[in-house]
Formats: structure tokens, C-alpha cells, sequence
């Protein structure tokens, strides 16, 4: 009788607070939540435990960014010297000096307040902005999330799905479109069903179809030509922008392998060496 | 724990004697953790506290570490943990580690904690040993918390913001305390500092509590599945090799999944918001503590009341403190307890749906559901557990450790009739 009580106890509450969650998923409907649309899944070089970055890919990323987003954009924690990074852009020593010298550094020590960059320098402030505050983009893959809710949740634990910041900012690049006639968008503002806080946002469509050249398509080699599309140039400057954010994973993912087949191997051992000692105590 | 059943220290060289005339620190050592008797029917929840110490080590070693690159100052604390993650040779692996490893540790603790409540550790004569352990936990949730402001990042700054404003309930002087918490009218650089230098301290004082803790714990020996303390050499194995191995083995196969968060998902536990500059104009839409943390959270926000929840929330913690003179019941372990088993694992269950239901936003049916799990938390510890002491009819338990390991020794006297039916629970182990 006393299991019967604890059942319908334990039954009761698991029922209430699944009645009142749903009652709240009913709420929902009231306020809304964003994303519209949940981002859409890229099959990125990078993800997986052996996930690395394709440093032709990255180049181009840097070219968009370049193109595309500097005008607004900082990325004041990269150096040019990790441009040069083999697991990254792999670009070499001339390229990032010929690079860093493109840009002006305010340094006082210099003679007129300010000189040509070095490989040391890290990429200097974009303009300032008038009115809004474009976020730096070194961390921003790392910086933005979108909920992936229960259980999916628990899943990606098993599965190592680290990508929804790219993923969100690839779909957020090729995310623009015409509003529903039921969404007012307001003046100055750019309908986006994949952006995190709202129907829209202040940041124009950046990414226009050839728009812009990839240095890449312009050698001899037809072999390496990408297409050069919204689609093309959302997924490249992700890309980049990922190895921006996490410019050791290539680094990490290959040591934790050496480390889980250390910790594997030692586990078995140790199991071996406990079974021993314990045959006579059970 | 006194005992005879395994050989004492016997310095063996003329300078061990001398040593230990003098300052018998291997003695103690040798004792604590060679000669000290171990029930022999422990299962794998309890290498936790081994687990414990381990990561304790971690977070300090890394911490102390880290603490060399990082600035405590509002303009460049989080430009350092970016410095820290690019230019410092493996900085990254560091600072992975450390902040897995606090979720690593609360991860290990909550397991600890449940191995307790489950087989009735705080029972009489451990109740110490228990406080103590309340009192590390208390300890842990403050330095995880000041730990997570450091980065200086927007969930940073809005949590201490949260948290802090919290103590502004105390009715009369909360303002002021707030004020005094902060070293000024908001969450800002006095606070970061202070803030990094408690972070520094704290992991020092739970260490300390730490050998209080293994103290109490070598005064009155460990639990054991079947809550029978030790009656004879029969019923323990010595602490090395047995329970060395042992623990190596839990803490091999912990490691390689702690491993699998440093290596593979580094920033899953972590939240995206963390990853921007602390911008005290901008709010969050949601402010959401780390894991660990969210049960507590959803018992403050189920409140109504400011003061109340807050109240409620420390209470939620301080009941523990009061835990072994609730629980009436004279049979520790739940494997004897077959009522006590069952609402043992609706309260496992209900604490999960909380942490669950910290993580939403406090609206609608979600402020219901929370509202309904903190009144089961608390007549779990209030109702329940004084009650089933006096109504439930334990099973019966096994004479000693060894017989439930090793079957009834073959005496017609004293063999408890269900042997038979008490044997299986222990096979679990």
C-alpha cells in the first residue's frame, strides 16, 4: 500500500509541473521567441574530434572579411602574425608583412603619431560607426548561440556538435529576405528570420553575389576555382572567423586524441592491476 | 579510526626513526592511507571523495597558473583571458581545464553528495564529517561563482550584478551591504578585484576544510552499502593497494571524460554571452547562472518575494546542515529502506527539474512548475524524512560487511533469517 501512495505521489509530481511547462509552451505564443528560424546545419572542415581548418578556405574568409566587414567591424585580438599559423590561413612570412603594412597603427613612439603595421601589430579599430556599435568580430562564432533546447541538448554531448555559433552566423549571412506582409520592419532595419533578438537588425545584408573577386579563381588553375556566391563567401568568412575564435583547435582536437588513447590505455590497465588485487577480497 | 587490523608504521632505517621521533608525518601518512581499514564492500560511488581531491589539485595548480596572466582590472581582464587563449603557450589547454574543471568538480561533488543522502553518511556518528562537507559545498558554490566573474564578460557582470543585489533583501541595512559588497554604486573594478582575490583564498580554505573533512572521516571510518559499521578484520581491506586501485581506476575513467569536454567541447558547459565584453548598458535578455548553480537559482526566482526567495534559496543549502537530526530513521543505508529508496530518487529527480527549470525564463507555467518542485524539496527534508523514520519498516539487514559480501558464515546462531532476500541488494555493488 505504501508503494502504491509513493507511486501516485511520484505521479503526481511529474504530471504538475509537465502540465504547468506545457501551459507555459501555450504562454509562448504570447511573447515571442527568436530566432524565427533555427540555423541551418553547415558541414564545416573544422567540426568533429578531428575537425582542422582549410587554410585556402580561411584566406578567402580573410578576403571577405577584408572586403565585407572591416569597414564596420574590428578584430582587434588577432594578430597579423598568426595569419601565418600553418593550422590556420598558412599565409607566408612576406604575405603577413606585406599584409600588415597595408594598415595604419596608432603608436605614439612613431614620428608622426602613427606608422605603417608590422606582423606583430594586431589588426587596428575599424572606423567608428555612427549611431550603433558593430561587436568585434575575433570571438563572435564563440560569442553567439542559439538555444538548441531538450533534448537535442544532451545529444550534442555525444555527438561533440560544437558548431551552432558558425552555423548561426552562416545562416544570418544568407538569412536576409523580404519580410511577411504581417512583420513591420523598422526604418533602417533589415529583415532576417535567423537573427537571435528580433525580426531584424541594423546590419545591412553585407554579402553580394560577385562581389567580390577571390584572389584564388584568378590563377591558371581552373582546379581551385570556387563559386563565388553569397553562399560561398557566408561559409568562407565563417570559416575564417571560427579560426579567428579559436585559433588552437587544430591544436586541441589533436592533443585530446593522444590524450584519450593515453587515458583508454591506462584505464585498461588499471582496471587489469585492480582486478588483480581485489581477486581475493570478493 | 582505531584499530588492530593491519600493521602500524615501522620505521625501518635509523633516519625513518629519527624522523619519526621527532615529527611522524610519515607515520601519519602511512597509517591515513596504507594501513587504514577500508569496509570491502564499497562500489564505485564512493571513489568520489578520491575524485574530489584530485580535481581540488587541478583547480588550484591551474588556477595558480593562470592567475600569472591574468589582469584583475575592468579594461583588461577580458583582453587578458583572450591573451591567455592565443598568446600564452597553452593557455588555452589551462584555462579549458580550469573552467571544465569547476563543472568537472560540481559534477563529482553533486555524485558525493547523492552517495551520502543515499546511504545515509550523515547519520550519527558523522555528522561532522557531514557538516563539514556542507560547508566545503558552501564554500565551492562561493569560489565557482567569483571564479566565473573574472573572465569580465557579460554574463560575468550581470551575475555578480544578480547575485550580489540579492543581499539587498536583508531588510534595513541591505542597501548598504550591497554598497559595501560592491566597494561602490555598482558591480565595477573594486568588485572585480575583490572579487579575484577572494577567488585566490577560497580554493585555500576549502583545502583546509578538506583535511577536517578526511580527518572526521579517518575518526570514524567510512559508510558502507549496508550502513553495518566495521565489527572485524573480515569486513575491511587495507586502504593500499585496495582502495588506492580502486580509486585510480574511478578517477582514470572520470578523467577521460573530463577530457572529453577540455578536448572536444570546451565552451559547451559555458554560455555565448561570456564570450562578449561586460557592457554594463546592455542587459542580457536571459541571465543564467553556470550549471551548477541553476536548482538554487530556480528556488530564489519561485518566490514571489525578494527576500523570501532569498531566504528559501540559502535554505535550501542550510537544511543540509540539519539533515542527520531530520532523518529519524535508525537504518542508514537505502538499500534497507524500501520506502525511503524510492522517495530518495523522486527528490533526485525533483532537484534535476529544478536545475532544469532554472535555465528558462521565469514566466508562466514555469514559475509553476518551479513553485511546486521547492515546496517537494523542502517536504523532503521536513516532512518526509521525519515521517518515514517512524512509519517504514526496514528489510532486514546482514549481520556484518563480510557476510553480505561473502555470503552468512555457516552459524545457526545469530544468522538473520532472510539472509537469503538481503544478499541481493549488496551484489550491486
Amino acid at each position: 500500500m505504501h508503494n502504491a501512495l509513493i507511486r501516485l505521489l511520484a505521479a503526481i509530481l511529474l504530471v504538475l509541473p509537465l502540465a504547468s511547462l506545457s501551459y507555459a509552451a501555450d504562454d509562448e505564443s504570447g511573447t515571442p521567441h527568436y530566432p524565427k528560424n533555427k540555423p541551418r546545419h553547415v558541414s564545416w572542415s573544422f567540426a568533429g574530434p578531428f575537425g582542422t581548418f582549410d587554410p585556402q578556405q580561411l584566406q578567402r574568409g580573410l578576403q571577405v572579411y577584408r572586403e565585407a566587414c572591416a569597414a564596420c567591424h574590428s578584430l582587434g585580438y588577432v594578430a597579423f602574425r598568426t595569419l601565418a599559423s600553418e593550422s590556420g590561413p598558412h599565409l607566408s612570412a612576406d604575405a603577413v608583412r606585406a599584409l600588415a603594412s597595408e594598415y595604419i597603427i596608432e603608436d605614439p613612439d612613431a614620428p608622426e603619431g602613427e606608422r605603417p603595421g608590422r606582423a606583430s601589430d594586431v589588426f587596428p579599430d575599424a572606423p567608428p560607426y555612427p549611431d550603433a556599435n558593430p561587436p568585434d568580430l575575433s570571438v563572435i562564432t564563440k560569442a553567439r548561440t542559439v538555444e538548441r533546447g531538450f533534448p537535442t541538448f544532451i545529444f550534442d554531448i555525444f555527438t561533440q556538435y560544437q558548431e551552432t555559433g558558425p552555423d548561426y552566423l552562416y545562416s544570418l549571412l544568407t538569412g536576409y529576405q523580404d519580410p511577411p506582409d504581417d512583420v513591420e520592419v523598422p526604418d533602417g532595419n533589415y529583415y532576417n528570420p535567423y537573427f537571435v533578438s528580433g525580426t531584424a537588425l541594423a546590419m545591412p545584408p553585407p554579402l553580394f553575389e560577385e562581389a567580390i573577386a577571390y584572389a584564388q579563381n584568378a590563377d591558371d588553375n581552373p582546379n581551385n576555382d570556387v563559386p563565388e556566391t553569397v553562399d560561398q563567401y557566408a561559409k568562407d568568412v565563417t570559416a575564417f572567423l571560427m579560426w579567428t575564435a579559436e585559433p588552437h583547435m587544430t591544436d586541441r582536437k589533436s592533443l585530446g586524441l593522444a590524450v584519450m588513447i593515453f587515458l583508454i590505455v591506462l584505464a585498461g590497465l588499471v582496471y587489469y592491476t585492480k582486478k588483480k588485487v581485489w581477486a581475493e577480497a570478493h | 579510526m582505531q584499530h588492530d587490523y593491519f600493521p602500524r608504521y615501522e620505521p625501518k632505517t635509523a633516519v625513518g626513526r629519527w624522523f619519526d621521533d621527532r615529527l611522524p608525518l610519515t607515520r601519519l601518512m602511512y597509517d591515513s592511507f596504507v594501513a587504514y581499514p577500508v569496509p570491502r564492500n564499497l562500489n564505485y560511488f564512493y571513489t568520489f571523495g578520491g575524485i574530489l581531491s584530485i580535481m581540488l589539485v587541478v583547480q588550484i595548480v591551474t588556477g595558480v597558473v593562470l592567475a600569472m596572466h591574468y589582469v584583475p582590472h575592468e579594461d583588461f581582464a577580458f583582453d587578458s583571458i583572450e591573451h591567455i587563449m592565443r598568446n600564452v603557450n597553452y593557455g588555452w589547454l589551462l584555462r579549458y581545464i580550469h573552467s571544465n574543471g569547476a563543472s568537472m568538480f560540481f559534477l563529482a561533488v553533486y555524485i558525493h553528495i547523492f552517495r551520502g543522502l543515499y546511504f545515509g553518511s550523515y547519520k550519527a556518528p558523522r555528522e561532522i564529517l557531514w557538516i563539514l562537507g556542507v560547508v566545503i559545498f558552501l564554500l565551492m558554490m562561493a569560489t565557482a561563482f567569483m571564479g566565473y566573474v573574472l573572465p569580465w564578460g557579460q554574463m560575468s557582470f550581470w551575475g555578480a550584478t544578480v547575485i550580489t543585489n540579492l543581499f539587498s533583501a536583508i531588510p534595513l541595512v541591505g542597501e548598504s551591504v550591497v554598497t559595501w559588497l560592491w566597494g561602490g554604486f555598482a558591480v565595477g573594478q573594486p568588485t572585480l578585484n575583490r572579487f579575484y582575490s577572494l577567488h585566490y583564498l577560497l580554493p585555500f580554505m576549502i583545502a583546509g576544510v578538506v583535511a577536517l573533512h578526511v580527518w572526521a572521516l579517518h575518526v570514524t571510518g567510512q559508510t558502507n552499502p549496508t550502513g553495518i559499521e566495521v565489527k572485524s578484520k573480515q569486513d575491511v581491506v587495507p586502504f593500499t593497494p585496495h582502495a588506492t586501485i580502486k580509486d585510480a581506476f574511478a578517477m582514470t575513467l572520470f578523467l577521460i571524460l573530463f577530457a572529453w569536454f577540455v578536448f572536444y567541447l570546451p565552451n559547451y558547459l559555458g554560455h555565448a554571452d561570456n564570450y562578449q565584453k561586460a557592457d554594463p548598458l546592455v542587459t542580457p535578455a536571459h541571465i543564467v547562472p553556470e550549471w551548477y548553480l541553476l536548482p538554487f537559482y530556480a528556488i530564489l526566482r519561485a518566490v514571489p518575494s525578494k527576500l523570501f526567495g532569498v531566504v528559501l534559496m540559502f535554505g535550501s543549502i542550510a537544511v543540509l546542515f540539519i539533515l542527520p537530526w531530520l532523518d529519524t530513521s535508525r537504518v542508514r543505508s537505502a538499500n534497507y529502506r524500501p520506502l525511503y529508496r524510492q522517495f530518495f530518487w523522486i527528490f533526485v529527480v525533483v532537484c534535476i527539474g529544478l536545475g532544469y527549470l532554472g535555465a528558462k525564463p521565469a514566466e508562466g507555467g514555469y514559475v509553476v512548475a518551479a513553485r511546486i518542485l521547492t515546496i517537494y524539496y523542502f517536504a523532503h527534508f521536513f516532512l518526509i524524512l521525519p515521517l518515514l523514520g517512524l512509519f517504514e519498516n526496514p528489510r532486514p539487514r546482514p549481520a556484518s560487511i563480510a557476510d553480505s559480501v561473502l555470503g552468512p558464515a555457516d552459524q545457526p546462531s545469530g544468522a538473520p533469517a532472510a539472509a537469503g532476500g538481503v544478499a541481493a541488494p549488496e551484489t550491486r555493488g
